[in-house]
């Protein structure tokens, strides 16, 4: 670190949207040359103080200072000329443009004629050059990965000479080796002395890369600490507000079988990978996970079981009865509960209000319907309650669900299904890209309905969370299945070399 | 075989092509201007009516030619303005918007026009722009006459396209209108405004759309008539996609739809007593429907066409 100087500070910042208080007096300094992570679960309001800094929102109350300068709210453009850049997380780049010109878009007079292109390209390969961030500049930003288009977003910035740099959960995009990289320029940017906030709900990265922490919750600041001597679990309590209870499960009662896999298989078709020949079961009261590379079979499994196909071979077996149509509805009716592996995009209808997007399933029977139309005040009602009882995050039941977080989102799908009392429920990726808080309400969630007796299915990639909620695994490679057997009885090596196809066939694969 | 020997090798035939180009020219870069800023401009087919009707009063008035090609460019700005008031500022739906304001151009022009001349039966006529010969040019074959012995106007819209290229694909404000109509988040998130580019677009676009119609009162007829417009505004639209929103492309557009048109005019004459002529009339619109069929399925759209865009809002 150089010289220290405090760059930014933000003082008293409150930001109301409509009843929802996303930022209450919030304060924050920046010196140059830090690394500050700002973390908080989804909904804590860190993106929403950010759009503030960055001139996206105005705030109600508060001032922004660079360098000691009030900042005027509402003008990003006023912000990159007092040096403050932002990396955004749904990256802000024109894709039908090369990484250069969205680099230089906006840096020039707009009415000037020509423009010099020469030397605006002297300066970004000097950047380039300085920082480590490679990038093919002629290239349409559309036929760029998505790393390099995170480094084209940190070139816009660099580029403009900013002594504040925020990146928006940058690694949320990244695979693992990218996000080591990114930690390497965003250090030795830091280490020419420019102050860079880092916005994460991931804790292990915030560690690694930080130097001061400053964790938010509900819209309010719940701490501020030093990383080299942060204690990982305090700092998770500190987000979630209060001890993350460990998981409790007690073992379980199996019931009678309610879906059966009788020789089922489904060629390519709904599904990317086929199945081929699937024999298992799916018992009233117990958890099945589903392990595997993703791409093995898994959405397959999901398809039949949502009513998206019929198996092109084989049966399945609902409650002793075989499914005969690919219909969702039937489904859904027949008891079945599904939670969408892409719950933004097949979850929910964006552009429809958290109301209907709950009785969504059921809008053609009571109390939803009445003699055909739609009973509004019951759907309200219905949407009040859940929104109370599962904690989803929004400014009511009229709310767009394309507002809503990914965890809130997942949540309001839980208050959709889980309400009914489902007989069988299948879960696809439930937690994935969800903060530790709603995490572990969903996984609370799953269990309860298993301890009610509900057959539930649990296709993940996580193997963590499999072991924290599965009572027998079952392991696909290559459209096979493998019953792994109960979990008590596994460890993750094991799971893992099925996952990699090393089928034991002498009898069952139950290492001492 | 004759015919079309005697069609393709007469001058005649590729002057003709030229002209019926021109409000083509003017139009297809108006709607390729608005729409590369992200905002369509279904307003075209009633600004090019305002552009005939304004330009043709106004020179009918005393205001001389180019004043009468100021007053059309001007009518169709202030209705470009209105487009963008209601689509730009408000989000309203760019496709109601721009049909409400062919409606109204259309039916104001009219109404002017029954205003202004309660009871003739044929308009009186004005003298219309005549063309310029260039000495030597002028007397090539074939493409003397078809290049060389336009009007002013025709000059016009061909430096037009070389204005707008440039504008679009050489200078900082072109660079920023490209961006708007892909992604307005990335013209904002670099301290530009959104509302002001594609006002500003879609005024200087309709602007250009009006001089399309002027150039039929002040340059091909020398009067107004009702229905004149006769649906060119409608081909500059489908122009816009068969050109993929690019300047060049969209002169070659419209000079490949010129030179049907041309064709069939000439065709009907021709052997018009054996096949009837609205088969003829057909032919331009059947082969812009073709071409659009060949080329639209690669049409690379500006991603954020039709969508509106408000300051601050989250994807």
């Amino acid at each position: 670190m150089q010289d220290n100087q405090i760059v930014l500070s933000l003082e008293g910042i409150t930001k109301r949207f409509g009843a929802l208080m996303a930022n209450d007096q919030l304060d924050l300094t920046l010196r140059s040359g830090e690394i500050l992570a700002l973390l908080g679960e989804n909904g804590a309001g860190k993106t929403t103080l950010m759009n503030i800094l960055f001139g996206h929102y105005v705030q109600d109350e508060g001032v922004v200072r660079v360098a000691g300068k009030v900042l005027p709210p509402g003008s990003p453009g006023a912000a990159l000329a007092a040096g403050v850049g932002m990396v955004h997380q749904h990256f802000a780049l024109a894709e039908n443009l090369t990484g250069f010109d969205n680099i230089r878009l906006g840096t020039e007079p707009l009415m000037r004629l020509g423009s010099s292109r020469a030397a605006a390209r002297r300066k970004v390969e000097q950047i380039m050059g300085e920082s480590g961030l490679e990038v093919d500049l002629d290239r349409r930003v559309a036929a760029l990965t998505v790393g390099e288009k995170q480094r084209v977003e940190i070139l816009k910035a660099l580029y403009r000479n900013v002594r504040v740099l925020i990146l928006d959960e940058p690694t949320a995009v990244l695979t693992p080796q990218e996000a080591e990289g990114l930690f390497a320029v965003l250090r030795r940017l830091a280490a020419n002395g420019l102050g860079v906030i880092f916005i994460s709900h991931k804790l292990g990265e915030v560690l690694a890369v930080s130097h001061r922490i400053l964790v938010l919750r509900g819209g309010r600041k719940a701490g501020e600490l030093v990383t080299a001597q942060a204690d990982r679990r305090a700092i998770a309590d500190l987000m979630v507000g209060k001890s993350v209870a460990e998981l409790k499960r007690t073992a379980p009662e199996p019931g009678k079988t309610l879906v059966e896999f009788r020789d089922v298989s489904l060629m390519r078709g709904v599904a990317r990978a086929p199945l081929v020949h699937a024999n298992f079961t799916l018992r009233a009261g117990e958890i099945v996970g589903v392990a595997g590379v993703s791409g093995n079979g898994q959405a397959a499994i999901a398809a039949l079981l949502s009513g998206l196909a019929l198996p092109s071979s084989g049966q399945v077996l609902l409650d002793g009865a075989p499914v005969t149509s690919a219909d969702p509805r039937a489904l859904v009716t027949a008891g079945v509960a599904r939670m969408p592996e892409d719950r933004q995009h097949d979850g929910v209808v964006g552009t429809m209000s958290v109301a209907d997007n709950i009785a969504i399933e059921e809008v053609r029977r009571r109390p939803f319907a009445r003699m055909g139309f739609l009973n509004r005040k019951a759907m309200r009602q219905r949407a009040l309650d859940a929104i109370a009882a599962y904690d989803i995050r929004c400014p009511g039941p009229d709310a767009e669900a394309r507002l809503l977080s990914g965890g809130n989102v997942q949540k309001l799908i839980l208050a959709r299904v889980l309400e009914r009392e489902p007989k069988i429920i299948l879960a696809n990726q439930p937690t994935r890209g969800l903060d530790v808080g709603a995490q572990a309400e969903v996984h609370r969630r799953i269990i309860a309905a298993r301890d009610r007796g509900a057959a539930v299915l649990v296709i993940s990639e996580d193997l963590d969370e499999l072991f924290a909620l599965a009572d027998r695994f079952l392991v696909v490679h290559a459209g096979e299945v493998t019953d792994a057997g109960p979990s008590t009885a596994l460890d993750r090596s094991t799971v893992g070399l099925l996952m990699a196809g090393h089928i034991n066939t002498a009898a069952p694969a139950i290492p001492a | 075989m004759d015919v079309l020997f005697d069609i393709f090798g007469s001058a005649n035939f590729w002057a003709a092509a030229v002209r019926i180009a021109t409000p083509l020219i003017f139009g297809v870069l108006g709607a390729l201007l608005c729409e590369r800023a992200g905002v369509l401009n279904l307003g075209i087919e009633g600004i090019f009516v305002a552009g005939a009707m304004a330009g043709w009063i106004a020179v009918w008035l005393g205001a001389g030619l180019w004043g009468g090609v100021l007053v059309a460019a001007l009518a169709g700005a202030v209705f470009g303005l209105l487009h963008a008031m209601l689509t730009v500022i408000l989000g309203l739906s760019q496709h109601v918007s721009g049909i409400g304001i062919t409606l109204l151009a259309t039916s104001l022009s009219y109404f002017t026009y029954r205003t202004a001349l309660p009871s003739v039966t044929s308009p009186p006529r004005i003298t219309p722009f005549q063309p310029i010969a260039i000495p030597g040019l002028s007397d090539l074959p074939l493409i003397g006459p078809a290049l060389f012995a336009q009007t002013p106007l025709t000059w016009l819209a061909f430096a037009l396209v070389a204005v707008i290229a440039l504008l679009l694909y050489r200078t900082p404000l072109g660079l920023a209108i490209r961006a708007v109509g892909d992604n307005p988040a990335a013209v904002e998130a670099q301290g530009l405004s959104v509302q002001g580019l594609r006002i500003g677009a879609v005024v200087a676009g309709s602007a250009l759309m009006a001089l399309g119609g002027a150039f039929l009162t002040l340059s091909a007829f020398d009067a107004f008539f009702f229905g004149m417009v006769n649906g060119r505004g409608w081909i500059c639209i489908a122009l816009v996609v068969f050109a993929s929103w690019q300047p060049g492309k969209a002169l070659l557009g419209a000079l490949l739809f010129g030179a049907f048109d041309a064709f069939q005019i000439r065709l009907q004459a021709e052997i018009g007593q054996v096949v009837p002529g609205q088969v003829f009339l057909m032919l331009p619109y059947l082969l812009s429907i073709l071409a659009l069929v060949l080329v639209a399925r690669r049409a690379d759209y500006p991603r954020a066409l039709l969508q509106p865009w408000f300051k601050g809002q989250r994807h």
